[in-house]
């Protein structure tokens, strides 16, 4: 029907816009090759490269699995992203059905706490943890030796298990956003059908509801599954001090001195595979025919009524959430104003002097955040205006093959951030470029990191936009120009602050690529964290660690006012 | 005993009534329709009869039970009625038997028991081929047919359809029609129907109820509906009609154009302004004066457009001011700005509120 609307654009002089579009498409496809294909090329090479001769090698991998520690580290991401999805799982599930389907009290509430979950940082989250349960020192421990008036508690946050339960925590929102985002779209008709045939609530949830959410909650669990493997903060604060390793600290170690990329790149491939792998497996289940629930009318959904029951469900929501939000919380807020935090809560304890340490008299501290902000806003900004475009050209069928630009913006998704650092490192450090340490490869790392965020919101966007609008200004006599920029710009707003925010917010606190690329002079707010917790500054840690929080809680404001209140827990990923 | 009654049910949102006195009863295998255009209220009152919501006053009552008033209302799953939505709700995760089988499972009936029926309606709806099929390969007709066996083969109570074919296209919608109706004489079961299709309610009906901002403006049969309507409301929504204004002027009811002896006219007893409904067909047309009973008026064609099956010409009484529309065979056939004489029989022309 649209296509047939369409002469205004075949009326068109034909020559001039076929040398514009094609020059746009040609600047574009070269910046996506730069930031996309080229890390990903090199990487690959480099993995196969002699370290002195360039020449073709397989050594490297042969030393990077040349050796059972290596190895056993790579095993031990896989069962740690295991653990951590079905802990995950075991958090998020619940919570989900029972937010989006249950009269359970302060599901509002609970919402919020998801949230407060999903903005804090994991190596924050990690910290935190340090402090509840640290063996011997820790609150927890601390808490139970005082009331059994036993030796010594019985939590040691250096484990397996302990980082388990860490990443499981500051993961769990993942599943839970597939979750609800699943039980809201499946339709309420879909339910009705079964009541009215003389199915209950219960039975209703079992063979109808649940049935139809369940690809979406082995998505979430996927993402959480890959979100463990490749992070780097939270294992390497807890998992080198319990003397194991999983790959992301593995590869830490290969870059350490002396660098051996070559090692690492080879060494990184497991991790690439297995994500690209998981990610496609991901997509074919929720794609997967007949599984695509009909929406019909949004109808009055009838919450399942739990009876007593509801405050036993409230009382496992408050849990989890004092296990990701509030304990944390209150021990990274004490450890901040306190002059030591093992000494408690006491007034004596009390001192701003953390924050006048972080902020004053901290070599790079404060300009660790002032980095962080300013490369944060500086990719944001441009993976927005880079994937507007694409989707703009995808959408609107600018081009011919406009698809594939599409493709290598979301192509990035696939790529953990560890493994996007090593490529960008492996391209663009060595000379001529050589911006190993400048401020340029962290921006154009994040940049490439987020783009599959920017692009997925984008195309949405002007999916959202019926092209009949710009048709109208073209008939009228505007310019395809004249409709971007009266019509299809002001429409889009708030949609591309959204992404703006969804961008720059995670990019604040990025860890993964940055601890591979960062310089003397670039380093970064969650580099500066990490540096504190090798060096056991605790106190100063959680000060910087607070006002990272602080700073982004405007930005959420902001989102919430623009967006509606949900704008971060809507599912983003496809 | 009615099968279905109900008695002054009311349904508010905040402060807006989405119904409002709504009372019905159904005789045991009657098949009733709730006509009326979006908003009217007719879904809020079908998910009220299946107990997905409570009515805000008035009661339901099924066999003399009652099973919904504002204190307590008896959930869907225990009212042994059955419904077919809008979208179908076919569960995607389900063949096209389990589907179909999923009501007999719930009542716990042997497995032979629910192949022997899942095959026989399956038969009935002639998709018996497709039992082992998932929902996504059927065609929007298709599901509609496993949307029928799911909901007869538990043999309801009371069987709702909200809006079922307002999915389908054109000619698929005429079929399902006759389709719904012929599975309602082979059932006989007690039906109600939601739809915003004159046509569809009239097809498939025993009585039609014709709902207007909350309200029931008109519950009749449907030729009584068309040849009677009551109201301004449901001449204008059952088919197309012309609206005539008369006062009264001793014996006569002044028309704009023409008037008619007040003793011919129904309803004119009453003093002051009368309104009156008069069907486009119920006009004759004639290039000569014709004689008769009826008043004859002397217009002129205003306007004509041909669509295939009748004409329709708005015609201007010379005395009048403004055209009436008329309603002719495809061969009468009149230039614009001809005179010709209408024909109007008084006993036609229906007053409305």
């Amino acid at each position: 029907m649209t296509v047939a609307a369409l002469p205004a654009a075949a009326a068109r002089p034909p020559r001039l816009s076929f040398d514009a579009t094609w020059l746009l498409w040609a600047a574009i496809i070269a910046v996506l090759l730069f930031l996309v294909v080229s890390p990903f090329i090199y990487l690959v090479i480099t993995s196969f490269t002699e370290e002195r001769t360039g020449a073709f090698t397989f050594a490297n991998y042969a030393t990077a699995y040349g050796r059972s520690r290596y190895v056993d580290a790579l095993l031990n991401s896989l069962k740690l992203g295991g653990t951590a999805a079905l802990l995950a799982g075991i958090f998020a599930v619940p919570l989900a059905w029972a937010v989006a389907r249950t009269d359970m009290p302060g599901r509002g509430l609970t919402r919020m706490l998801v949230l407060a979950t999903f903005i804090t940082p994991p190596y924050t989250g990690a910290v935190a943890w340090i402090l509840l349960a640290g063996p011997n020192a820790g609150w927890l421990n601390r808490l139970f030796t005082w009331v059994t008036g036993a030796e010594a508690g019985p939590l040691n946050i250096y484990s397996f298990s302990g980082l388990a339960i860490v990443i499981a925590l500051y993961s769990f929102p993942y599943v839970f956003i597939f979750t609800t985002a699943a039980l809201e779209l499946v339709s309420s008709e879909m339910e009705d059908a079964a009541n009215i045939l003389g199915a209950g609530p219960w039975r209703t949830m079992w063979r109808v509801t649940l049935p139809l959410a369940l690809p979406a909650i082995l998505g979430g669990l996927i993402i959480c599954f890959l979100e463990a493997i490749a992070l780097f903060g939270s294992p390497a604060m807890i998992a080198i001090p319990a003397r194991f390793n999983v790959v992301t600290t593995q590869l830490f170690q290969f870059f350490g001195n002396p660098v051996r990329v070559e090692v690492a790149a080879a060494y990184a491939m497991p991790l690439l595979g297995v994500t690209i792998l998981l990610i496609l497996i991901q997509q074919l289940m929720t794609r997967r025919k007949g599984f695509v629930a009909l929406t019909g009318k949004g109808g009055e959904r009838r919450p399942i009524l739990l009876g007593r029951w509801r405050w036993a469900m409230f009382g496992y929501a408050m849990f989890v959430a004092s296990l990701a939000v509030f304990l944390p919380y209150l021990f990274l807020l004490q450890a901040a104003f306190a002059k030591a935090w093992g000494r408690g809560f006491g007034l004596d304890n009390l001192s701003l002097r953390n924050f006048h340490f972080v902020l004053f008299e901290h070599g790079t501290a404060a300009k660790s955040v002032i980095n962080s902000f300013l490369y944060a806003g500086v990719s944001a900004t441009a993976a927005v205006i880079l994937t507007l475009c694409v989707a703009y050209i995808v959408v609107r069928r600018v081009v011919p093959f406009g698809g594939v630009l599409g493709f290598l913006c979301v192509a990035p998704f696939v790529i953990p951030g560890v493994v996007l650092a090593i490529g960008f490192y492996a391209a663009y450090a060595p000379p001529p470029l050589a911006l190993y340490g400048t401020a340029l490869i962290l921006i154009l790392a994040f940049t490439t990191r987020f783009l599959p965020i920017g692009y997925i919101n984008a195309s949405a966007a002007m999916r959202s936009l019926n092209p009949e609008m710009e048709e109208a200004v073209r008939v009228l006599g505007g310019s395809r120009l004249t409709a971007l920029r009266r019509v299809v710009a002001p429409l889009l707003k708030r949609s591309l602050l959204g992404a703006w925010l969804l961008i720059f917010i995670p990019a604040t606190r990025e860890l993964s690529a940055a601890i591979f690329l960062y310089g003397p002079n670039t380093k970064v707010a969650s580099v500066m964290i990490f540096d504190m917790s090798e060096e056991g500054n605790l106190e100063y840690l959680a000060a910087l660690a607070l006002i990272l929080q602080v700073l982004t809680l405007p930005l959420l404001w902001i989102g919430q006012k623009a967006l509606g209140r949900d704008f971060m827990l809507r599912r983003t990923a496809t | 005993m009615s099968k279905l009654a109900l008695r002054n049910v009311a349904r508010l949102y905040g402060s807006v009534a989405a119904v409002a006195d709504f009372s019905l009863e159904l005789a045991p295998g009657e098949f009733v329709s709730l006509l009326g255009p979006s908003g009217c209220g007719k879904t809020t009152t079908l998910r009220m009869i299946a107990g997905f919501i409570p009515p805000s006053a008035g009661t339901i009552e099924m066999d003399g039970q009652r099973i919904s008033s504002p204190s307590s209302v008896v959930p869907p799953e225990k009212r042994r009625m059955s419904m077919i939505f809008q979208s179908y709700a076919i569960w995607p995760n389900m063949t096209v038997g389990e589907n179909v089988g999923f009501g007999l499972q719930v009542r716990k009936l042997s497995r032979a028991e629910i192949d022997r029926r899942v095959d026989a309606i399956l038969d009935v709806v002639q998709m018996r081929n497709l039992k082992g099929r998932y929902p996504a390969e059927l065609s929007g007709g298709q599901q509609q047919r496993v949307a029928l066996a799911r909901a007869i083969v538990v043999e309801p109570e009371v069987l709702l359809l909200d809006e079922p074919l307002s999915n389908l296209d054109a000619n698929l919608r005429e079929e399902m029609r006759f389709e719904i109706r012929r599975l309602h004489d082979a059932f006989k079961i007690t039906t109600v129907y939601v739809t915003h299709d004159q046509s569809e309610a009239m097809v498939t009906s025993d009585r039609i109820v014709v709902m207007n901002k909350g309200r029931i403006e008109q519950i009749d049969a449907p030729h009584k509906l068309y040849a009677r309507p009551r109201s301004r409301f449901v001449a204008g929504f059952i088919g197309r009609t012309n609206f005539l204004e008369g006062t009264k002027q001793g014996s006569e009811v002044r028309f704009d154009g023409f008037s008619a002896a007040a003793g011919r006219l129904e309803g004119a007893e009453a003093a002051g302004g009368l309104l009156y409904s008069l069907r486009p067909q119920a006009i004759g047309l004639s290039g000569q004066k014709p004689n008769g009973s009826s008043v004859a008026v002397e217009a002129e064609i205003a306007g004509r457009s041909y669509l295939g099956e009748y004409w329709d010409y708005q015609i201007r009484p010379l005395a009048g001011t403004r055209p009436v529309r008329v309603s002719t065979g495809p061969s009468v056939v009149f230039e614009v700005g001809s005179r010709v004489w209408l024909e109007i029989d008084p006993a036609a022309m229906v007053r409305v509120e």
